[in-house]
C-alpha cells in the first residue's frame, strides 16, 4: 500500500499524483516505469515515472483517464492508498553526451519525457524540446520542461497556445535549422510513428518509448510484444525504449486495441 | 532433517506400526481395490473456474486405502519422492485413524502437502515406485490422494500444527520468488532457526501456484493456508518487490542478508515465431492464465479484461496447455481445442489432466502443428493454418520427432489462440547480479545437489535452474538448497562443523 501525498488536476482528464515509494524513488532512472493496481479487483497497469524525490521518498506519476483502471487511479485523493505499486521496471534510457538532442513529447507522453530531458541536460547535451497537445488545457509540464531544456517549442493542434500544428512541424524546423545528433519521442503511438518517419528521412538516430499493454511487467505474460527489426521483443524487459526506425508501429497500434471491446464493456459496467 | 535408512527402519519397528502390520494379512491388503477419487460431474464443473474437479476422499475411503499399503521394509516409494516424505509413516497413521499425526509427518519434509497432494505427478514418482507396481503389477497405493486427504483433513479441522522451530540464530536470509521452490526453501530454513524474508515481484504470494495453476485444480484458499503456516513459523513476506530492480542484491547485503535463494521461476513465454503470431487474440498461456487465475478476469467484478471466443485453440500438450484449454471451456468456449504436434502418447501433460479435459469436452487435434495465423481486417486472429505431422525417429527428448507432411495444410477457425509451448528463464536476476554464471539458455548454473551458484552465498533452484519443470522438483531443489546453505552459513558465521 502506497500513500498519495499530493495530487494536482492538470485538466479534466489528466492528473498528477505524488505517491510514497521510497525504494522506487531511489532506484528509478529516466525511462523506467511502474505497475500500479487500484483496489482488490484492480487491474495491473503500466505507468511511466515523471519524477522522483529521494529525500521525500516519493515518485510522481501522471495519469490520463482512459479506461476503468486509470479512472479509478485518477479518482483517488491525497491520503488514499494505491493498493499495489511495483518497480522500477524496464531498461533505463541510455543517456550519453552526444551533442544536440531533440526531445519530443505528446499528450501525457510529456511526463516520462521530463526525467529524460533532465538526464540529457545533466550529461552536457544541448537539449531542444518540442511538446505538443491537442489544445492548451491538455498541455502539461511546460514550466518544468522549459527549465531543463535549452529551448522549448510548444505546439497545439488547434493553435490555442504556442504554435498551431503537429509536433513534427516543430521538429522539422529544428532539424532544418541545426544539426541534431539524437532524437527521442514519447507520446501516442501514431505521433511516434510520424516522428520516426521524419527523423528517418533525416537519418537521425531516434528512440521511442512504448506504452504497450502489460499484465505483470516482468517478462512473464508477453502481452507487450512488439516487432522490432523483424523480431518479437517484450516491451517490459527488452524496452520500453527501442530504435524507432525499426519498430513496426502499425502492429503496435493494433495491439494497443487488442482488448478494446472488453475494456469498453468494463467501462460501461463501471459507470453504471 | 535428512533421515537415515536406520531411522526409517527404527520408525517402522515402533510398537503401533508393528501392531498395524500384524492386524491385517498381506493377502487381505492386496485384495482391496484401489480407491477411486470422487470427481465433480463434468457438465457441472465446467460452469465455474473455481469449482474443484477432485472432491477428495472420505475418512473411511482414506483409511481403507491406507490399509492397502504393505508398510514395506524397504519403502521404495520414498526414493521416488523429491522431498523424501516418510510415506509409510504418514499412510500408517491414516490407517490407524490418526490423521492429524499423518499431516504432521507430511510437514516434516514438505512445506506444501495440500498443494503436492493435488498437483504432483505421483504416477511417475512415488506411486511408480510402489511395491504394488514394482512387484505385483497392480495399481499402486493412492499415495497422492492420501497425502491430499491428510492435509485437507488438518486444514478443515482447524487444528493446524506448526513444525518445530530451532532456536533463532539471528542470521538473515533472503528468498527471491514466492513460488513452490522459494516456499519450500523458506520453510526448511525457518525450521533451522534462520530469519527468513521472501521477496515477491507480484502482489500475491505463491508464484505459479497462484498465477498459473487454475483453481479448479488447486484452490487459492488451499495455497493461502500453507503460506499462513509459513508465517506462523516466522517467515516474512514482502510483495511488490523485485530484487535486482526495486533494490539490488548489494542493497540487501547492506541490510544484513547473509545469503540468498533465487527461485524466480520461468519468466518468458515462448512463441513459435510463425507469421501472424502477433495478431490480436493470440497470447501466451502465462498471460491467459494470469488474467484469470491471479487477476480474476473470469468475474465481471474484476477490472482485468479477458478475451472470450466461440472457438478457442490452445497450442501445446503440457499441463499448462490443459489448464488453458479447460479454462477456455469454463469461460464459455463452444469448441476448446488442443493442437499438438506429436501424438497423445508423447504429451507431457499428466494422464489425469488429459482424461479430465476429455471428460469436459475438450477436442484434441494431435499430430497437428500451426504454421500461420490469419487475421481479419482489425488484426484479430480468425483462422489458424495448420499442418499434419507424422512421427519419425526419437529426438533428444527421447520422444518421436514430429515431421511435417507436405500438402496436408488446412485451416481451423478460432478467434482466441493460447500458445503454451514452454517458457524461458526470467532474465531479471541473471541480468542484475554481477558474477552470476548463467548457461546459454539463461538458466543459473549451480553445483548439482548443492544448488550453490558461482557466488557462494547465492543458491538457486526450480525453473530458473531447470528451465521448466514441476512444482515438486522445484520444491525438492528448495530443500536441497536449504540443507546446503545451512552447512555453508553454519561454517562461515557460527564456526560450526556440520555433518555433510
Amino acid at each position: 500500500m502506497n500513500k498519495i501525498v499530493e495530487k494536482e488536476n492538470f485538466s479534466e482528464k489528466v492528473v498528477k499524483i505524488v505517491v510514497e515509494a521510497p525504494l522506487i524513488a531511489k532506484a528509478r532512472k529516466p525511462g523506467n516505469f511502474v505497475i500500479v493496481r487500484v483496489g482488490e479487483k484492480g487491474e495491473r497497469i503500466p505507468l511511466t515515472i515523471a519524477g522522483a524525490d529521494v529525500s521525500r521518498g516519493t515518485i510522481t506519476i501522471i495519469v490520463q483517464k482512459m479506461g476503468v483502471s486509470s479512472t479509478k487511479l485518477c479518482n483517488l485523493e491525497v491520503g488514499d492508498y494505491v493498493t499495489d505499486l511495483v518497480g522500477p521496471l524496464g531498461k533505463p534510457t541510455e543517456i550519453h553526451n552526444v551533442g544536440t538532442v531533440l526531445c519530443c513529447g505528446g499528450g501525457v507522453g510529456v511526463a516520462p519525457l521530463l526525467p529524460i530531458v533532465e538526464g540529457y541536460k545533466k550529461a552536457g547535451n544541448r537539449v531542444v524540446t518540442v511538446i505538443a497537445a491537442r489544445s492548451k488545457d491538455l498541455l502539461i509540464l511546460e514550466e518544468e520542461m522549459r527549465k531543463h531544456s535549452d529551448e522549448l517549442i510548444v505546439m497545439t493542434d488547434d493553435g490555442s497556445y504556442g504554435r498551431k500544428g503537429l509536433v513534427t512541424e516543430g521538429m522539422e524546423e529544428v532539424i532544418k535549422r541545426e544539426k541534431v545528433d539524437e532524437c527521442i519521442t514519447i507520446g501516442p503511438a501514431v505521433m511516434m510513428k510520424f516522428c520516426s518517419l521524419l527523423t528517418k528521412k533525416y537519418e537521425i538516430p531516434t528512440m521511442a518509448s512504448l506504452n504497450s499493454i502489460m499484465v505483470d511487467g516482468t517478462g512473464m505474460c508477453g502481452a507487450c510484444r512488439v516487432t522490432v527489426d523483424g523480431k518479437t521483443k517484450f516491451t517490459c524487459v527488452d524496452g520500453p525504449e527501442f530504435d524507432a526506425h525499426k519498430i513496426d508501429f502499425d502492429e503496435m497500434m493494433s495491439r494497443l486495441g487488442g482488448y478494446k471491446e472488453e475494456e469498453n464493456d468494463k467501462m460501461d459496467h463501471f459507470q453504471n | 532433517m535428512e533421515r537415515s535408512e536406520e531411522y526409517i527402519k527404527n520408525e517402522r519397528k515402533q510398537e503401533w506400526r508393528v501392531e498395524l502390520q500384524k492386524l491385517t494379512k498381506a493377502k487381505d491388503r492386496m485384495a482391496i481395490e484401489r480407491v477411486e477419487m470422487t470427481e465433480m460431474a463434468p457438465e457441472e464443473r465446467i460452469k465455474s473456474q473455481r469449482v474443484e474437479v477432485n472432491v477428495g476422499l472420505t475418512k473411511e475411503q482414506a483409511m481403507l486405502e491406507a490399509t492397502r499399503c504393505m508398510d514395506c521394509v524397504n519403502p521404495t516409494c520414498m526414493e521416488g519422492c523429491p522431498v523424501s516424505i516418510n510415506i509409510p509413516k504418514f499412510i500408517k497413521n491414516i490407517e490407524r485413524g490418526n490423521i492429524l499425526e499423518a499431516a504432521s509427518v507430511l510437514k516434516e519434509t514438505s512445506a506444501l502437502p495440500a498443494v503436492c497432494g493435488r498437483v504432483c505427478p505421483q504416477e511417475v514418482q512415488c506411486e511408480q515406485r510402489c511395491f504394488y507396481v514394482e512387484k505385483l503389477n497392480l495399481p499402486s497405493v493412492a499415495i497422492g490422494h492420501l497425502e491430499r486427504f491428510a492435509a485437507d483433513f488438518e486444514r478443515e479441522s482447524g487444528v493446524i500444527s506448526v513444525p518445530k522451530i530451532a532456536e533463532a540464530n539471528g542470521i538473515k536470509v533472503a528468498v527471491i520468488g514466492s513460488g513452490p521452490s522459494g516456499l519450500s526453501f523458506a520453510g526448511d530454513m525457518a525450521k533451522l532457526g534462520y530469519d527468513v524474508t521472501v521477496f515477491e515481484a507480484l502482489h500475491e504470494i505463491g508464484g505459479v501456484l497462484k498465477y498459473g495453476i487454475p483453481e479448479f485444480r488447486l484452490p487459492n484458499a488451499v495455497v493461502d493456508v500453507e503460506i499462513e503456516n509459513l508465517r506462523k513459523m516466522g517467515v516474512k513476506f514482502i510483495t511488490n518487490y523485485i530484487v535486482g530492480q526495486t533494490a539490488s542484491l548489494d542493497d540487501l547485503r547492506e541490510e544484513g542478508y547473509k545469503a540468498f535463494y533465487v527461485g524466480s521461476g520461468a519468466g518468458l513465454p515462448r512463441f513459435m515465431n510463425i507469421p501472424g503470431e502477433n495478431s490480436n487474440g493470440i497470447m501466451s498461456s502465462n498471460e491467459y492464465l494470469t488474467r484469470v487465475n491471479l487477476m480474476g478476469a473470469d468475474s465481471e467484478e474484476s477490472d482485468t479484461p479477458i478475451l472470450r471466443g466461440k472457438n478457442v485453440v490452445v497450442v501445446g500438450g503440457g499441463n499448462t496447455a490443459m489448464d488453458s484449454v479447460r479454462t477456455a471451456k469454463r469461460l464459455g468456449a463452444e469448441r476448446a481445442i488442443i493442437v499438438y504436434r506429436r501424438s497423445e502418447e508423447e504429451m507431457p501433460a499428466r494422464v489425469e489432466e488429459v482424461h479430465h479435459a476429455k471428460q469436459e469436452g475438450i477436442e484434441f487435434l494431435t499430430l497437428t502443428n500451426p504454421i500461420e495465423y490469419i487475421a481479419d481486417e482489425n488484426s484479430r486472429v480468425k483462422q489458424i493454418k495448420v499442418q499434419k505431422m507424422e512421427l519419425g525417429e526419437p529426438d533428444a527428448s527421447g520422444r518421436r520427432r514430429p515431421i511435417p507432411m507436405e500438402g496436408s495444410e488446412y485451416t481451423i477457425d478460432a478467434t482466441v489462440v493460447v500458445v503454451a509451448v514452454g517458457v524461458s528463464p526470467n532474465p531479471l536476476i541473471p541480468n542484475s547480479v554481477e558474477g552470476l554464471e548463467v548457461s546459454k539458455w539463461g538458466t543459473i548454473e549451480v553445483v548439482k545437489d548443492k544448488m550453490q551458484s558461482s557466488i557462494p552465498e547465492v543458491f538457486a533452484g526450480g525453473d530458473i535452474v531447470r528451465g521448466g519443470a514441476t512444482v515438486i522438483l522445484a520444491m525438492g531443489d528448495g530443500r536441497k538448497a536449504a540443507k546446503n546453505m545451512n552447512i555453508y552459513l553454519q561454517e562461515k558465521y557460527l564456526s560450526n562443523k556440520v555433518e555433510h
